[in-house]
C-alpha cells in the first residue's frame, strides 16, 4: 500500500508571523515515524508573513524538508482556500503520513482534507508508532470518554492522517547544525476559495482561554465551598506559574467561568502538573485530565475517586492544605 | 422560508458507561441513550434562526432505529421533521462513512440554506463529521461557531463569530453553508408539552442505502478507512503516594512531602 506514498508530513502552525509551539511538538512525533519508515520529515507551513528565520527553526527541530506556501492572501485561515492548498501538494507530493495539530484550525482543515482526499483521519491521538510488520500508523487515543484507549489503523488508504493535541509531546531539543532544505511554493490563484471572508479578528485576552497551553493548573471544585475562596487557587497557580480550572459543579455555581471548566463538557487537559483542590473526581471529571503528567490531590473523602488517578494525595482540609503550601512556595521563592 | 438541516447524533449517557474490564469493550445493556449534548446546541441555534427569520428546521440522524428516539425529542424541542437514515450496511461507520450517508441524504431532501451540525459527539469525540460534510458537499464552513450575528436573507450570507485559541474571528459566508456550533452560542430550550405531542404523532421516514443509492462498498465498517485494531483500559489506578492530615501538626508534614515530591519530579 505505501510503495508510492512516502514521507511523514506534518502541519506547522503559525500566529502573526510566529511558528506555535506546537509546530516542533508535531516534529518531535514526525520524527520517530520517519525515523521508523526510514523516510523524510517535512514540515508544511500554509500561511503568511513568517520569516526564514522561523523556517530554519523547524529544520533546526527535527524537519528534513519544509515547504513553505505564503502569501498575503492566505493570512487568514479559509479552511476551502487551505483544504485546496494542501489537496494540491498531497497529490503532487504523496505523502504517507500526516500529522496536524489539534487545535480548532487543524480540526478543520484535516477532516476537510481527509473526505476529499477519500482517507481515513484519526482525532486527538495520544501515542503515534509504525506497525513495523505492515508499516502501517498505529494510532492510539482515549475512546468513549477516556474510558478505553483504541488503537487505530488506516490499512488500505493512504495518506494516512492524525491529530495531536498541544502539549502532549516535548519539541526536540534545537539542533542549529541539522541540515535541510526550505522550499518556497506559489500559492496557484486557481486554488483561492473566495466565497468565505474574513471580515476581522480579535485577540482574546489570553488568560483561561489558553488553558490547555498551561504547564500547570490549579483547579478547584464544590470543596472550595465558596467564589472568594477561589483566590488562593489563583495565587497558588501564580507561584506555580500555571492557570486555574475548575470541575463543573464549581462553574454551575459561578465560582469560576465556562471556558475554565474542565471534563467531558469542558477543556481536555494535558499538563505536566495538575492540582485537584477539592474536586471528587466524577468520571467526566477525569475524562478532561486524567491524563495529565503528574497529579496532586487534596480532598477530606479518602474514598474520592481522584485519589485513584492521583500520583500524590493529601487526604485533608484544602483550607489548611493551601495557605501552608502557598507560603512555603514564597519562602523557596525569595 | 429557509431551510435548516440538524444532523444530530443518538449517543450513550456517558455517566453511566460501563467497560467490561476482560474484553475492554462497553457493555451496552441498560445503558441509556441521548441526543448527543452538544447537538442541543445546533438544535437551540437552528430554533433560535427559525423564531427570527421563519424556517423549516429538519433534523436527521443516522443510526439504528430507536435512534427515532433523539429525533422525537428534538422535534418536542420545536424542529419540524425528522429523517432516519438506518440500514444494517451503516454499521461500524467511522467519521468518513457516516458523513458519506449523511451528505447523500441532505441531498436527496433537497435544496437546504443551513446546516447545523454540534461540535463533536461525546461517544466518538472526534468532531469531524461537520467538516466532512462541509467539503462533501462542496458548501463553505465555519467551525466552533460562537455566535451568529446577522443572517441576510436577500443577500444570502450569515455572519458568524469563530473562536481559535489565540481569539474571535468574524467570518461571512454565502448560503448554504455548514456550521459547527459550541456551547457559549445558547442554551437549549426545553422540551414543550405541544412539541411532545407533536413529537409523537409526527411521522418519521427511514432512508436506506437504496433509497438513497449508495455505493456498497462506501457503506458502514467495510467502508471505512480507519479500522480500530486494539482497545485496552488504561490503567485505572497511579497507586500514588497518600499522606493522611489527622491533626493540625501533620499539615506541614504533609506539605513538606508535596514539596519534596514536586522538586523530585523538577515541577518546582
Ligand atoms: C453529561 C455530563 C457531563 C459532565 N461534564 C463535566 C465536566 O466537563 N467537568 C466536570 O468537572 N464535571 C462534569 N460533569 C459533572 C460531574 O458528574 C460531577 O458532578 C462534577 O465533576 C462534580 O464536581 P466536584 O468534584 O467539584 O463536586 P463534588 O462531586 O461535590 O465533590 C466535591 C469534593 O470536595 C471534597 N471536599 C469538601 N470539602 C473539602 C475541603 N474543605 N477540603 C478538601 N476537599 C473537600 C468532597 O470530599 C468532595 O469529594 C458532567 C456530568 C454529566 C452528566
Ligand atoms: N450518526 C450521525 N447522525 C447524524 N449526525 C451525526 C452523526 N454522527 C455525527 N453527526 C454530526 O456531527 C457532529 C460531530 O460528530 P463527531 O464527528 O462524531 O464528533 C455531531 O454533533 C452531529 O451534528
Amino acid at each position: 500500500m505505501s510503495d508510492k506514498f512516502t514521507n511523514v508530513w506534518t502541519i506547522a502552525e503559525a500566529f502573526e508571523g510566529k511558528l506555535k509551539p506546537v509546530s516542533f511538538e508535531l516534529l518531535a512525533r514526525g520524527r520517530s515515524l520517519a525515523d521508523a519508515c526510514g523516510e523524510q520529515l517535512v514540515s508544511v507551513l500554509i500561511g503568511a508573513k513568517v520569516g526564514d528565520a522561523e523556517l530554519n527553526s523547524l529544520i533546526s527541530h527535527g524537519a528534513d524538508l519544509v515547504i513553505s506556501v505564503q502569501d498575503p492572501a492566505l493570512e487568514a485561515f479559509i479552511v476551502e482556500t487551505y483544504s485546496n492548498v494542501l489537496l494540491d501538494l498531497v497529490e503532487q507530493r504523496k505523502p504517507n503520513i500526516i500529522l496536524a495539530a489539534a487545535t480548532n484550525n487543524g480540526r478543520t482543515l484535516m477532516p476537510h482534507a481527509a473526505m476529499r482526499l477519500h482517507t481515513g483521519l484519526t482525532a486527538d491521538c495520544t501515542d503515534l508508532q509504525i506497525d513495523l510488520a505492515t508499516g502501517d500508523l498505529l494510532q492510539t487515543r482515549p475512546a468513549i470518554g477516556g474510558n478505553i484507549l483504541a488503537t487505530i489503523k488506516t490499512p488500505n488508504h493512504r495518506p494516512q492522517m492524525a491529530t495531536v493535541r498541544p502539549r502532549s509531546t516535548q519539541p526536540l531539543p534545537e539542533d542549529p547544525s541539522r541540515v535541510g532544505k526550505i522550499e518556497q511554493v506559489q500559492l496557484k490563484p486557481e486554488l483561492l476559495d473566495k466565497r468565505v471572508m474574513r471580515l476581522s479578528f480579535k485577540a482574546e485576552a489570553a488568560d483561561e482561554s489558553n488553558l490547555q497551553d498551561s504547564d500547570v493548573i490549579v483547579a478547584g471544585g464544590r470543596g472550595m465551598k465558596k467564589a472568594d475562596n477561589f483566590v488562593q487557587l489563583h495565587d497558588l497557580a501564580r507561584l506555580l506559574g500555571g492557570k486555574v480550572g475548575a470541575s463543573r459543579d464549581a462553574v454551575d455555581r459561578g465560582w469560576a467561568r465556562y471556558p475554565q471548566q474542565i471534563g467531558l463538557s469542558g477543556k481536555t487537559v494535558l499538563p505536566k502538573l495538575y492540582i485537584a483542590m477539592g474536586i471528587s473526581g466524577a468520571i467526566q471529571h477525569l475524562a478532561g485530565m486524567k491524563t495529565s503528567e503528574t497529579i496532586v490531590a487534596v480532598n477530606t473523602d479518602p474514598n474520592a475517586a481522584i485519589f485513584q488517578v492521583a500520583d500524590f494525595g493529601i487526604v485533608g482540609d484544602a483550607f489548611q492544605v493551601l495557605p501552608e503550601l502557598i507560603s512555603r512556595l514564597e519562602e523557596r521563592k525569595s | 422560508m429557509l431551510k435548516i438541516i440538524v444532523p444530530i447524533k443518538q449517543v450513550p449517557e456517558t455517566g453511566n458507561v460501563k467497560m467490561d474490564p476482560e474484553t475492554g469493550t462497553m457493555v451496552r445493556d441498560g445503558v441509556v441513550s441521548i441526543v448527543n449534548p452538544l447537538d442541543l446546541y445546533s438544535i437551540e441555534t437552528a430554533l433560535m434562526l427559525k423564531e427570527k427569520y421563519g424556517a423549516v428546521v429538519t433534523v436527521l440522524t443516522m443510526g439504528p432505529l430507536n435512534a427515532v428516539k433523539a429525533l422525537k425529542e428534538a422535534i418536542s424541542m420545536g424542529c419540524d421533521e425528522g429523517y432516519i437514515l438506518s440500514d444494517r450496511a451503516f454499521a461500524g461507520a467511522d467519521t468518513w462513512a457516516t458523513a458519506y450517508v449523511l451528505m447523500n441524504a441532505i441531498q436527496h431532501i433537497g435544496d437546504f440554506d443551513l446546516i447545523l451540525a454540534g461540535e463533536r459527539a461525546t461517544d466518538g469525540d472526534t468532531g469531524q463529521v461537520g467538516p466532512n460534510l462541509a467539503a462533501g458537499l462542496d458548501i463553505p464552513l465555519a467551525t466552533y461557531v460562537r455566535k451568529v450575528n446577522e443572517l441576510d436573507p436577500e443577500q444570502r450570507t450569515i455572519t458568524v463569530e469563530r473562536s481559535v485559541e489565540e481569539g474571535i474571528e468574524t467570518l461571512r459566508l454565502p448560503l448554504p453553508c455548514l456550521l459547527t456550533v459550541v456551547k457559549e452560542i445558547s442554551y437549549p430550550r426545553l422540551p414543550t408539552l405541544r412539541g411532545k405531542k407533536r413529537a409523537k404523532t409526527v411521522d418519521i421516514p427511514v432512508l436506506t442505502a437504496e433509497d438513497l443509492n449508495l455505493k456498497r462498498e462506501y457503506l458502514g465498517l467495510k467502508g471505512s478507512p480507519t479500522r480500530v485494531v486494539s482497545t485496552k483500559s488504561p490503567k485505572v489506578t497511579r497507586n500514588g503516594q497518600m499522606r493522611t492530615i489527622k491533626e493540625d501538626k501533620d499539615v506541614s508534614t504533609a506539605v513538606d512531602d508535596l514539596i519534596n515530591f514536586l522538586e523530585e519530579r523538577k515541577l518546582i
